[in-house]
């Protein structure tokens, strides 16, 4: 099981803080993702369009998701392949077992997948006597470092080079330890010629899928390096894991969507490798698997249907609001303490691991809504983080003080005479605490905010008795 | 009950409790007519194919044009540019034996899948796509799959007729070809080299699959 460590956000986040290693690598998600993103977005005239299609078509697809879910079912089996429906984890780990089990795998390739993670597919073949072996080769060195994904795109995001260096020296023993292993190519070079064996051994090849396409019982992948590839055809067995929201209806709906998230994602107009998969190999086919395997994974989702979080169903996993999260910049994925981080991972989280565990992430949030500006699917982000707060404090989740705080802000700011009486003392109490800087180094009740930078002094008097003075002076200009 | 209908009937009660099935299905889309965004691109065939090679280049990948009876020769000259031997591995495409005939004197030619011993691919593909300088790459026995992925380098050969503007073109040809609801086994669209940014965010051409891709538009 994939420890959840969500509950810790507030110590994870002040480790990661203090991560020297962690800060440098989280310096080039600042910069690349987000002027890689706007350029792509910019060189697309129709991309706003395109946005506003693709929210058109998951919005259709969740508004019928059962009847294309059966017509998607219908097309894979009439293309030779299999279904399995499993309503949790633990159901579909089953299941992944039991075709590892009847081929009598001892490999298992993978290509990258978030719903593996989900799912902790890695430590449940582990425990039964299968090695899986990630390929993806930011997986890859996770893997190595007994680590789980900080980024759904980029995975290794929060390792540096020097780090990498390390571990394939301590893990690649075969090979001559004065080996050049400067350069990140080096590195790939030696990562590609391990992994090509093991391509070549492997029996069973598990990947996700970004899209199911319901027309043609067909399960997409979209990746860069060609291993989701690789794994999905040189195994005698191909198994699917993918989540039941992942539905399109046809391959243009797929054109349109598609559209939208390499550009979202890497900032590539097309990442290099989308490929459609339909069944096992075909009679006369020279290559390919034998056996063709899909496991439906609901885990959560179809409670998300009909409730303020159904418009979390329509996120393609591009990873466009991690790229611009202020929050996920200086904290890193980790932090978030459990599969998915980031905005989407904040308001995702609670509804499948429950509000209780992931709580503080919708918390971990200044609603700046860099996220959803960029999300390729208007997902509202922070408005859903806000329900998840509002839900948590209905099921009085929240601290003693904190929601005594909120509930005394709540019966002064119901009273506006008393709140502006409040407000103009506090302001000018504050305006004169800070002195010749005009900042605040510690603040009564605020020292959590004020041990980590100063508070600017406010001006001195309100923005409501500004108004009613600036009123007053254009009455008597007139 | 079955997880299947456990699920199944959880999204149903959600949606539409007292929905009707069979009119529900009449809104279902079979596929797309005409409510998508298609980008504009060039109308003119010379406008398409400048565009495709634009963005095939801009994806790393390098792009040439050549005569049919040329093809032989101008893969023995690219071969002999990046220090490879004149040995290629091919499936068995129809298109690409005509090609191909009579090349023997330039290339060392051997037919069917790749074991992942084999340095250069040659594969003839479905169609491009302007676009993004994308390839339809169909797989069977013309074409196996392992050609696209094994080799360190991929040569594919598109005809100029089938360098279309947008995917949606080349998906109605697909669709002409297996009939509407049907798939090739595997469909690779494929937007130049494998490559990887995983670590410290450096790109680095050859990650799995191919380190390079060349493509030849064949002029009729």
């Amino acid at each position: 099981m994939v420890e959840i460590t969500s509950p810790a956000f507030k110590a994870n986040a002040r480790s990661a803080m203090a991560d020297e290693q962690l800060q440098k690598a989280m310096g080039h998600v600042r910069h690349n993702f987000i002027d890689k993103r706007a350029t792509a977005a910019a060189g697309l005239d129709e991309f706003e369009d395109l946005r506003d299609s693709a929210v058109a078509i998951k919005n259709h697809v969740l508004e019928y998701l059962d009847l294309y879910l059966e017509k998607y079912e219908e097309k894979v089996i009439e293309s030779g392949g299999h279904v399995h429906w499993a309503a949790t984890a633990a159901d579909a780990r089953g299941q992944i077992l039991d075709i590892c089990r009847k081929a009598g795998a001892k490999t298992v390739t993978k290509g990258k997948s978030m719903i593996s993670e989900e799912i902790a597919l890695n430590d449940s073949l582990a425990a039964n006597g299968i090695e899986p072996v990630e390929t993806d080769l930011g997986e890859y060195i996770i893997q190595l470092r007994g680590e789980h994904p900080s980024h759904i795109i980029a995975p290794a995001v929060h390792v540096t080079m020097d780090q990498v260096r390390e571990d394939f020296l301590k893990h690649h023993t075969h090979l001559p330890p004065d080996r050049p292993l400067d350069e990140p190519e080096q590195l790939l070079r030696e990562a590609r010629a391990i992994l090509r064996e093991k391509f070549l051994s492997a029996d069973v090849g598990v990947t996700g899928a970004n899209f199911l396409v319901a027309e043609s019982g067909t399960s997409v992948i979209v990746t860069n390096e060609g291993n989701g590839d690789l794994t999905q055809t040189l195994p005698r067995i191909h198994i699917v894991i993918a989540s039941i929201e992942k539905i399109v209806p046809t391959l243009e709906d797929m054109s349109q969507i598609v559209r939208v998230l390499a550009r979202s994602a890497t900032g590539q107009d097309m990442s290099v490798y989308t490929t459609l998969s339909t069944g096992p190999r075909r009679e006369g086919d020279p290559d390919g698997p034998d056996e063709y395997h899909v496991v439906l994974l609901d885990n959560g989702r179809s409670s998300m249907i009909g409730t303020e979080f159904q418009d979390m169903l329509r996120c393609i996993r591009c990873g466009a609001c991690m790229n611009h999260c202020p929050v996920y910049h200086a904290i890193g994925g980790h932090a978030y303490g459990w599969v998915y981080p980031g905005p989407m991972g904040a308001v995702l989280s609670p509804s499948l691991i429950g509000v209780d565990k992931a709580g503080h992430l919708p918390n971990a949030s200044t609603f700046c809504g860099r996220c959803e500006s960029v999300c390729p699917m208007h997902i509202p982000l922070p408005k859903m983080m806000r329900h998840w707060r509002e839900r948590e404090f209905e099921k009085h989740l929240s601290p003693a003080t904190q929601r005594g705080s909120i509930r005394g802000w709540a019966w002064v700011a119901k009273r506006p005479l008393l709140y502006r009486t409040i407000a103009s003392l506090s302001a000018r109490f504050l305006w004169l605490l800070g002195g010749f800087n005009r900042r605040i180094k510690s603040l009564p009740l605020a020292s959590g905010w004020t041990r980590h930078r100063d508070m600017p002094a406010p001006e001195g008097s309100t923005f409501m008795s500004q108004w009613r003075e600036h009123q007053a002076s254009l009455k008597g200009d007139l | 009950m079955s997880q299947r209908d456990e699920i199944l009937g959880r999204i149903r009660s959600a949606i539409a409790p007292n929905g009707n099935d069979t009119e529900r299905r009449k809104n279902l889309r079979t596929h797309l007519t005409s409510n998508g965004v298609i980008p504009k691109l060039p109308k003119s065939r010379a406008g398409i194919q400048t565009r495709f090679k634009e963005r095939a280049i801009v994806a790393d990948a390098t792009v040439e044009f050549s005569k049919p009876e040329a093809v032989a020769k101008n893969i023995s000259k690219y071969l002999r540019d990046h220090n490879l031997p004149a040995i290629i591995k091919t499936g068995d495409d129809q298109r690409l034996r005509k090609l191909l005939k009579g090349s023997d004197k330039l290339l060392e030619i051997s037919r069917g899948i790749s074991d992942g011993n084999d340095l250069v691919g040659v594969s003839h593909a479905m169609g491009g796509v302007a676009e993004t300088g994308t390839l339809f790459m169909t797989s069977g026995k013309a074409n196996p799959t392992t050609l696209n992925f094994l080799p360190e380098t991929h040569i594919v050969v598109v005809n100029e007729n089938d360098v279309e503007a947008n995917y949606e073109d080349l998906l109605k040809k697909l669709r002409r070809k297996f009939g509407v609801g049907k798939m090739p086994r595997v469909l690779n669209m494929i937007t130049g080299p494998s490559r990887s940014a995983d670590i410290e965010q450096t790109l680095i051409l050859g990650a799995h699959g191919p380190l390079r891709l060349h493509i030849i538009i064949v002029r009729n």
